[in-house]
């Protein structure tokens, strides 16, 4: 307790007025926002309704027609690593020719402008356009996978080779190495650990988008399970479902057990 | 801006022994930024065998001098005569070639972490073996037998197959100058090589750097800061200041007046 109050009022977190007016117009448009799309609590409610009868009609997962649910499996899995691995082998050359810290501007520019223009569109979008060029089926699927796989690992591949510590690069260097050198034995031992996360990731991610190219058709499971949703055979598509988490689930362990060996 | 004094130089009358395999550098500066000098007409002759120190306070210039001989840093002008050639001229291929027989030992070791203490040694050889044979680790026989003779000689048998980010300091320098003395060197470079070190590891780092230019009969150029340690291994010690060279002689003839003109004030002598 002190006797006089103090001149100054001492505020130990000032408000901050800029962020709070922020916050608010950021509800008010919420709400102006879903006011406009016609959202209303009739129907939420009537949407409940709807999705029980659904959830109802899922049960039991069917898996009368396993032999085409597993061979549109095979083939988004087929797509997934082929996409994968000519993705990866793609992004390793323009992920190193992106990195600002060893490629000189007039190069990272232009490379780093590519790599943007691959991740610009969304997977489905591109296998649209491949589907559109070349024609139905998994060529088409896996090509578009490719791009998709270029736009996000070349990204974190150069940006992995941004955060290395030059002074070993600088050491390797020192030794009269050529470029090819100093990438093997400077670059790439500390890179390596990263590239082999990055790559387990992207097989994932693959292996997801693989099982959507197909509603566009670009081969795998996700047209028999486009189909089997326009046909109402919701037990059918819970069957697809359950086979498509377990597959993602099965991945999780393997790219978990490749990182411990690369560690 | 303070204008150069003439160097205090003792014995550069006197014959130096080895004069093909002296390292001189001609009026050599280098501006980082425009009109910045940080070498301001550099003029020295390291002799062709022996261990030379150069002292100076931070920021004088001395990394700047090295990393200039072995084009780590481009000089802006002058001249770094070595074994027939002019090192500030070269690029490209000539530059990695002459870059291959100058070993460097840095403050940091710089070692590969991630690369096994062999692996860093053979980093050495990088200048000499093709890519695909460092790639696939299918190094020369005679590289691998001398890498691990050269492990036994700085004190780390049985440490080849260890990573480099499991050694401790001391051990880390001794990989790097046996990583430099792979190149098969006609002259060795260190940056402050034991600024990060204990006193005794210290010693221990300067003794074989020492024993290298010995044996090999090259120069072996330091930079550092201990005073002590350069009197105590050199054979010649240079002095520089803002950019200058204001003493070049042998360690005995290092006055007090010497260091205070190298390193300003005096208090810190006490």
């Amino acid at each position: 307790m002190t006797d006089q109050p103090s001149p100054v009022p001492r505020v130990a977190f000032a408000p901050n007025w800029t962020a709070r007016i922020g916050w608010l117009l950021l509800l008010l448009y919420v709400g102006y926002a879903g006011s406009q799309l016609g959202f209303s609590a009739e129907r939420f409610s009537g949407g409940l309704e709807h999705g029980h009868r659904f959830l109802v009609r899922m049960f039991p997962p069917n898996f009368g027609r396993w032999e085409l649910i597993a061979g549109g499996i095979l083939e988004s899995l087929q797509i997934a690593v082929i996409a994968t691995f000519f993705g990866i082998l793609l992004s390793l050359p323009v992920g190193l020719l992106a990195a600002r810290n060893l490629t000189p501007a007039w190069i990272s520019w232009p490379a780093r402008g590519f790599i943007a223009l691959c991740r610009s569109f969304h997977p489905i979008i591109v296998a649209i356009l491949f589907v559109k060029a070349i024609g139905f089926g998994a060529l088409a699927g896996v090509m578009a996978l490719i791009v998709a796989s270029i736009g996000f690992i070349s990204k974190l591949f150069a940006e992995a080779i941004e955060e290395i510590s030059l002074k070993q690069v600088e050491a390797v260097r020192a030794t009269g190495a050529g470029f090819l050198g100093t990438l093997i034995m400077g670059v790439q031992p500390q890179v390596l650990p990263r590239f082999i996360g990055f790559a387990t990731y992207q097989l994932d991610s693959n292996l997801r988008n693989s099982t959507m190219v197909g509603i566009v058709g670009g081969g795998g499971i996700g047209a028999a399970l486009f189909t089997a949703y326009q046909r109402f055979d919701f037990d059918v598509v819970l069957a697809i479902l359950i086979i498509i988490v377990s597959l993602i689930m099965i991945a999780e362990i393997v790219s978990g057990w490749a990182r411990r060996v690369f560690q | 801006m303070m204008p150069a004094a003439a160097p205090r130089t003792a014995d550069t009358a006197s014959p130096v022994p080895g004069e093909d395999r002296a390292l001189v550098v001609r009026n050599l500066t280098k501006e980082y930024r425009k009109g910045q000098p940080v070498l301001r007409g550099i003029d020295l002759t390291f002799p062709g065998s022996g261990l030379t120190a150069i002292i100076g306070p931070s920021g004088t210039g001395k990394s700047t001098l090295i990393r200039c001989v072995n084009r780590l840093v481009a000089p802006t002008s002058g001249e770094i005569l070595f074994r027939g050639q002019d090192l500030a001229k070269l690029s490209g291929r000539g530059l990695r070639a002459a870059r291959r027989r100058i070993g460097m030992v840095f403050q940091e070791y710089n070692l590969v972490e991630r690369l096994t203490v062999m692996e860093n040694l053979l980093c050495g050889r990088l200048g000499y073996v093709p890519v695909w044979r460092a790639w696939l680790r299918k190094f020369p026989e005679r590289d691998i037998a001398r890498a691990f003779d050269l492990l036994d000689s700085v004190g780390l048998p049985g440490f080849a197959q260890q990573r480099a980010d499991a050694l401790s300091g001391g051990q880390r320098q001794r990989v790097g100058i046996a990583r430099a003395i792979m190149q098969e060197p006609d002259i060795i470079l260190a940056d402050e090589p034991t600024s990060s070190l204990d006193p005794k590891t210290s010693v221990e780092i300067m003794d074989i750097l020492q024993g290298v230019a010995r044996q090999r009969a090259i120069p072996v150029i330091v930079n550092i800061h201990n005073v002590e340690l350069a009197r105590r291994f050199a054979s010649r010690i240079v002095g520089m200041t803002g950019g200058h060279v204001v003493y070049n002689g042998p360690p005995d003839g290092l006055t007090d007046a010497d260091l205070k003109a190298i390193y300003g004030g005096e208090s810190w002598m006490e």
